[in-house]
């Protein structure tokens, strides 16, 4: 009598795969939202696994704020090609420049919050009715509420007390013309989950989430990357450290550690000792003790 | 995390078991401090968090950091003092990784018990050592009970405020038992602990030296999940068909989905339901090369020796065992949603992976959830109402009892107006 038992990576694998299987078998046009972080790589090659050896059968959906890490991009792309995958472009400039979206202004501006409009842009143009991304419920309090299917009504709100009950592995995916779902099939996974099967399958990341020698200045507590999308003042002192990221924002609210971790394992290790969250270092979080609830309630990611 | 293990070494951290378990209980049984205390004594607390909830607590005049905050969740809940929903949270020590469903303990809630029990393999059960058992923890306890889960734990809380006494405990112990000895719970331990003060949650307890059973974690960490699943009836629901139809693999179809129970290996006589035909497995697929043998709850892609018409929806059983197809299908029915049922309304069965119309034929009975009596003559069906029902289906569906197999044994009913899902069924 074998032990019929999994291991916890290979359990939240197999729910992983399930429900990207059923999103490709509930609806009837399902995009996957790829930002090129290492959340979306890990759905990605989730994707790869579960229709194996058919083609990943969901567009990519990039929303491209224009402040992105060129090393993201440059890996966004070959990824793409490598997969053969249609990739879809929603661009933030553009609806800066029409009109829909209004730039912050000031030291501390950043499109996170813009995006959302970029977002269901999107999703409305080419009729998105699920967008697979990759949002943990460990991530942030408002996100520990989250379901496998995140119903979004016609104006693409997340509504916390009309979520549908998900119950066993059944999951209700039917929406009238105009909603859509937001499916997120990493919803049962930590940060250190991620990294464990990013390292034990061996999956390749941009080279941010890896220790390197970056131009950064000192602000809120986080060393900022240079870039020309940022002001600094002349107090600021621009230095250079070794950092990783652990997370991928934009280039103007990711804040980097210091960090020797340049191998997977070095991560891992770090990830296990760290004292803060992973989105600690993200401006856009810390900008009130709701900035994620209300945020989602807009319709963003 | 201090461990020995380095958290990369695959034969350690790599290699744990993932256990998924609810909490149930109130505010005032202290279940938000309990979740705080075991993150918090487990060192799964960032330090980010931690500052958060001093903050809140000091914004609140309290003298120490209330731990009960680190589970707070969103602004509505927090300005009305209430928790809306399910949410999940997340832990881990060297030995396991655990999920919690933490499921607020009001009346009007049961069905976000419900929903937060259907998938654990453990239910915490809160009691208040001053209280006892009260009629919240029999309806929590027929709950875990109807929706069969493997293994109670009955935490006796606030044992700091009946002064550490070992007869108090045991008093709780016997009356939960007797009440419990109608139920069908097949594993149920009890200890005594204060979550204010971290007795026997992750730390023994220096104030209770008569109980010598194990802590919460400690108890969390060692039981035994390997027997949770059905490894015997085999049962393995179609989601989807996997054709690449391009040169490489002209003709390949690999039937794809999650195997709900037993053990499928290549080679293996199987029958396709329903339309009976049957073949043999040629081969089990994945990307890292071909699987030996399968099991649940594994996602899966196999190949039959024959070429059959299978869609979504269908199953792959073993020839000798299986499930019942019906079309009249008696179940106890959860009822989710604020508008009861509509005299003879059809609504969309959804089980496994396959769908049909449906329509409540009889209401049987109502169930009260504190009392365990059957009411025949009540059959008005409000939100969180308990009830058995006979079902009418379009067509035949391929069930087992709940009893024996979770999954082709659970079925939900969505209504066609609003897509809403309105209620969770056992087949019974």
């Amino acid at each position: 009598m074998s032990n019929y038992n999994l291991t916890h990576i290979k359990e939240l694998e197999a729910e992983a795969i399930y429900i990207l299987r059923e999103v490709f078998a509930q609806f009837e046009n399902p995009a996957l939202l790829f930002s090129g972080g290492k959340d979306s790589i890990c759905v990605a090659h989730l994707a790869k696994k579960a229709f194996f050896p058919a083609k990943v059968p969901f567009p990519f959906v990039h929303v491209d704020t224009g402040h992105n890490f060129p090393e993201t991009m440059e890996f966004r792309n070959n990824y793409v090609e490598e997969l053969g995958v249609k990739l879809i472009v929603g661009s933030v400039q553009e609806s800066i420049d029409s009109g829909a979206a209004t730039e912050e202004k000031g030291k501390n501006a950043s499109r996170n919050a813009i995006q959302t409009v970029t977002l269901l842009d999107t999703i409305e143009t080419h009729g998105f009715d699920a967008c697979i991304g990759g949002a943990r419920r460990d991530e942030e309090k408002a996100r520990a509420k989250e379901r496998f299917f995140s119903h979004r009504d016609e104006f693409g709100q997340w509504d916390p007390k009309n979520q549908r009950p998900e119950l066993w592995n059944i999951f209700n995916g039917r929406c009238q013309q105009g909603e859509h779902f937001r499916v997120f099939p990493l919803s049962n996974w930590t940060e250190m989950d991620v990294w464990q099967y990013i390292l034990s399958e061996n999956i390749a990341l941009p080279s941010l989430y890896f220790a390197h020698e970056r131009q950064v200045v000192r602000r809120n507590g986080t060393w900022l990357p240079v870039s020309e999308f940022i002001q600094i003042d002349e107090k600021e002192e621009i230095v250079t450290k070794k950092i990783r990221f652990r997370t991928l924002g934009d280039i103007t609210i990711t804040g980097g550690d210091e960090s020797d971790a340049d191998t997977l394992e070095k991560i891992v290790d770090e990830v296990a000792s760290a004292r803060q969250t992973e989105r600690g270092n993200r401006e856009d979080d810390k900008r009130s003790e709701t900035s994620m609830e209300d945020r989602k309630k807009q319709g963003y990611f | 995390m201090t461990n020995e293990i380095k958290p990369h070494d695959n034969k350690g951290y790599l290699d744990m078991e993932l256990l998924r378990f609810t909490t149930a209980g109130s505010v005032d049984d202290g279940k938000s401090t309990l979740i705080g205390r075991l993150l918090f004594d487990s060192k799964s607390i960032f330090q980010d968090q931690l500052d958060q909830v001093a903050k809140s607590s000091e914004r609140k005049g309290l003298e120490h950091t209330d731990l009960a905050l680190l589970t707070d969740g969103l602004k509505d809940e927090r300005e009305q003092g209430i928790t809306i929903d399910v949410a999940y949270r997340y832990f881990a020590t060297p030995k396991r990784k655990f999920i919690i469903a933490d499921t607020p303990g009001h009346i009007q809630y049961t069905r976000n018990m419900v929903t937060g029990a259907s998938t654990a393999n453990c239910a915490l059960i809160l009691v208040d050592a001053r209280n006892g058992v009260i009629e919240q923890t029999r309806r929590h306890s027929i709950i875990a009970s109807l929706l069969q889960i493997p293994h109670v734990i009955v935490c006796v809380n606030k044992m700091d405020l009946a002064e550490y006494s070992e007869k108090r405990f045991e008093e709780i112990k016997e009356e939960y038992e007797a009440f419990a000895s109608k139920l069908d719970v097949k594993d149920v331990r009890f200890i005594p602990i204060s979550a204010l003060n971290g007795d026997n949650v992750v730390n023994r307890s220096e104030n209770m030296d008569w109980y010598e059973g194990s802590t919460l974690l400690y108890t969390l960490e060692n039981l035994h999940i390997g027997s949770d699943h059905n490894h015997i009836d085999c049962r393995f629901p179609v989601q989807t068909v996997i054709r690449p139809k391009n040169d490489k693999y002209h003709d390949y179809r690999g039937y794809a989905g999650r195997i709900a129970s037993g053990v499928f290996k290549p080679g293996d006589e199987v029958t396709v339901l329903p339309s009976g035909f049957s073949s043999k497995i040629k081969s089990i697929d994945s990307i890292d090369g071909e699987i030996a043998e399968a099991f649940a709850p594994m996602s899966i892609s196999m190949q039959l020796e024959d070429d059959i018409d299978i869609g979504r929806g269908d199953m792959i059983v073993r020839t000798n065992n299986k499930p019942e197809p019906k079309q009249d299908i008696e179940a106890m029915l959860c009822w989710l949603n604020n508008q009861g049922p509509r005299p003879r309304a059809k609504y969309i069965l959804r089980h496994t992976t396959s769908d049909a119309k449906a329509m409540i034929k009889d209401i049987r009975y109502k169930l009260d959830i504190s009392s365990l009596h059957r009411n025949e003559e009540d059959k008005d069906i409000q939100m969180n109402d308990i009830c058995k029902v006979l079902i009418r289906t379009t067509k035949p569906l391929l069930t087992d009892p709940y009893r024996k197999n979770r999954i082709t044994g659970s079925l939900i009913l969505v209504d066609e107006g609003t897509n809403e899902t309105v209620a969770a069924g056992m087949i019974v």
